[in-house]
């Protein structure tokens, strides 16, 4: 579904990723795990067109997107939870999801049914400003918001990120759910424990490569892997 | 909104256009009232032309004086009668254009003229990050009011001189054959104008385009990553933010009776900005409210201070000219210490609210009442 080919990305002159290739297959979920620093929100914000890539090539469904704005990844089917949530604070709940579905013209009840359905307690705060709800809240929403622009591929930048564990499982539980729904996910995290149990196929990374790779259960057994991320 | 406070504010709406139309019948029109009310109106749009991009879409821009003299220029060059042009343009043999369009028409030409010229430097600009745009649209104005007075497009702008004998306010006004005034119209029409372009700003902001604008502001990235066309909403925002500027230069020309170039220094733009502060960074009742507690204090209640007696206080010593602005700059200082996300925030004006806080007020006392008649 996804296909990228020897990807390049340079921040002035540094070399943030050096030359990456990797599939991500329809209807699966594909995690991308590695230190801090090794690049792998760069490659979403590349894949997303957010910033542009030195050399390589995206491919989406056949189509190449590489160097692609934003607007037009967006509308192929692409959508982007970025790292640290980012929701828009002083806007509503509702408006957050709004503002999700903006490359869309058709009617959002439906859709908004089904977030809502994955999420009640957004429904419950549909009219609270983003900015004020719970770190746990804000994450639902930062998932619920890119769901509304029906996208065929989601790719999460850590979405566990600062949240209980309990909320975590959560989180996960409904990733896979929205996986049943037939959405793909590309999954970046530091809790390489949980990613890999829900991944179907991992990439490991450091310092702008790729180092390793395998199904999530391969990878969970693999004694390199357990040293360096697992802890055990 | 609910339907019940939508009627409300209708209401009260209808109530202070009455209130003015009353008031200009009966009080006599000289009156420093109708000064505040009618510069307290302009710069009200002003501001909240201002507030819709600074307040809403999160973008600095200084660049409304420019936009303001581009309007009022537009506005005199199109409306002064022809007969009159020999005596205006005396230095340019009466200048070069030699038609008049109807006053309504050239105050929404004055918009147009000023949403062409930001659409022109939002081009390059809105593409920057926004502290450029603030620096360009700075230079803008500083350059367009040399750009004004300059001799060669003198046939057009009158060069350095006054543009005058346009329509004023005061013609708005009804006189019978004798000419003498039957109707005051000359407060309530402006009002009038004001209220229509704040109406239009206000259903702007709460379109979808509203919406993507404050998700602009409060996150550019991530509006972006939604799929956001960044700089096609920046630049509405400013477009409309300046056309509204210009319609406020056309009417501040109405209300001056004189155009000049010169007036429409940064000065402007930064009281403008002020305002908008005072008032509330994205609250568009807060930049009305604002706007006329503004012009209030600075043209009218602090007027004393500039010449010997104040309060009741004599002390040509103290009170000579410029004292007032000393005592404004601490007012307002003691403003932006005390409220300091301005007088209303960024909430609106609401009777709701307000029946709220009476409704606590009393409720707290009534159990005291019970006790008394016990
Ligand atoms: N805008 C930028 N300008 C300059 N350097 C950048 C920029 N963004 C990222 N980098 C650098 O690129 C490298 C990769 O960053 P990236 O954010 O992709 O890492 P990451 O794998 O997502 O890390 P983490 O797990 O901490 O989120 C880092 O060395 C970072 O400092
Ligand atoms: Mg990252």
């Amino acid at each position: 579904m996804l296909k990228i080919t020897d990807l390049k990305v340079n921040y002035g002159g540094i070399e943030a990723v050096k030359g990456i290739s990797f599939d991500v297959p329809e209807g699966k979920i594909v995690t991308l795990i590695g230190a801090n620093g090794a690049g792998k929100s760069t490659i979403l914000k590349s894949i997303s067109g957010i910033v542009k890539p030195s050399s390589g090539r995206i491919e989406f469904l056949g189509t190449d997107i590489t160097s692609k704005d934003a607007a037009f990844i967006v509308g192929k089917g692409v959508t982007l939870v970025p790292e640290g949530r980012k929701i828009f604070p002083d806007l509503t709940v509702l408006e957050n999801l709004r503002i999700g579905a903006y490359m869309r013209r058709d009617d959002l009840t439906e859709d908004l049914d089904w977030v809502y359905g994955l999420f009640p307690r957004l429904k419950e705060r549909a009219w609270q400003a983003g900015g004020t709800l719970s770190g746990g809240e804000q994450q639902m929403l930062a998932v619920a918001r890119a769901l509304m622009s029906r996208p065929k591929l989601i790719m999460m930048d850590e979405p566990s990120l600062g949240l209980a564990p309990l909320i975590v499982r959560g989180i996960f539980d409904i990733m896979r759910e929205i996986n049943k729904r037939g959405v793909t996910i590309l999954l970046v995290e530091q809790n390489a424990n949980m990613a890999l149990q829900a991944a179907d196929f991992a990439y490991v990374m450091e310092t702008g490569r790729i180092t390793m790779s395998g199904t999530g259960n391969e990878l969970l057994n693999n004694p390199a892997v357990k040293a360096a991320y697992l802890g055990t | 909104m609910t339907k019940r406070q939508k009627i409300i504010s209708v209401i009260l709406l209808a109530l202070v256009y009455a209130a003015v139309f009353v008031m200009e019948q009966v009080i006599p029109a000289q009156a420093m009232l109708f000064t505040v009310l009618k510069k307290g109106a302009i710069y009200a749009l002003v501001a909240v032309s201002m507030n819709l991009l600074n307040g809403f879409t999160g973008l600095f821009s200084l660049g409304q004086a420019g936009f303001m003299l581009i309007g009022a220029y537009v506005y005199g060059i199109f409306t002064i009668p022809t007969e009159m042009r020999t005596s205006v343009y005396q230095y340019f043999d009466g200048g070069v254009i030699q038609f008049t369009v109807p006053v309504l028409l050239a105050i929404v030409l004055a918009g147009v003229a000023a949403a062409i010229a930001a659409a022109l430097i939002g081009f390059p600009a809105l593409r920057l990050k926004s502290d450029y745009l603030a620096i360009a649209t700075l230079g803008f104005a500083e350059i367009l009011r040399a750009i004004f007075q300059w001799d060669k497009l003198g046939p057009v702008t009158n060069g350095s001189n006054l543009l005058r004998k346009f329509p004023t306010f005061n013609d708005f006004n009804i006189t019978n054959a004798d000419g003498d005034v039957v109707i005051y119209l000359s407060t309530l029409v402006p009002f009038l104008i004001v209220g229509v372009c704040i109406f239009l700003i206000v259903l702007l902001i709460n379109s979808s385009y509203g919406r993507v604008f404050r998700a602009i502001r409060d996150d550019e990235r991530a509006a972006e990553a939604m799929g956001v066309n960044l700089f096609a909403h920046k630049e509405i925002s400013f477009v409309v933010s300046s056309f509204f500027a210009g319609i406020g230069g056309a009417l501040l020309a109405m209300y001056q009776m004189t155009i000049q170039a010169s007036a429409f220094k940064s000065a402007m733009t930064y009281e403008i900005l002020l305002i908008v502060v005072i008032g509330g960074i994205g609250s568009v009742t807060g930049s009305c409210i604002g706007s006329f507690l503004f012009i209030a204090a600075s043209e009218w209640w602090l007027r004393g201070l500039d010449s010997g007696t104040f309060l009741g206080i004599t002390a040509p010593t103290i009170f000579r000219s410029g004292f007032r602005k000393v005592v404004f700059a601490v007012i307002i200082m003691v403003i932006v210490l005390f409220y300091r996300k301005g007088l209303m925030g960024d909430k609106e004006f609401s009777v709701a609210r307000i029946a709220g806080r009476f409704r606590r007020l009393f409720r707290r006392r009534a159990p005291a009442e019970k006790g008394a008649t016990k």
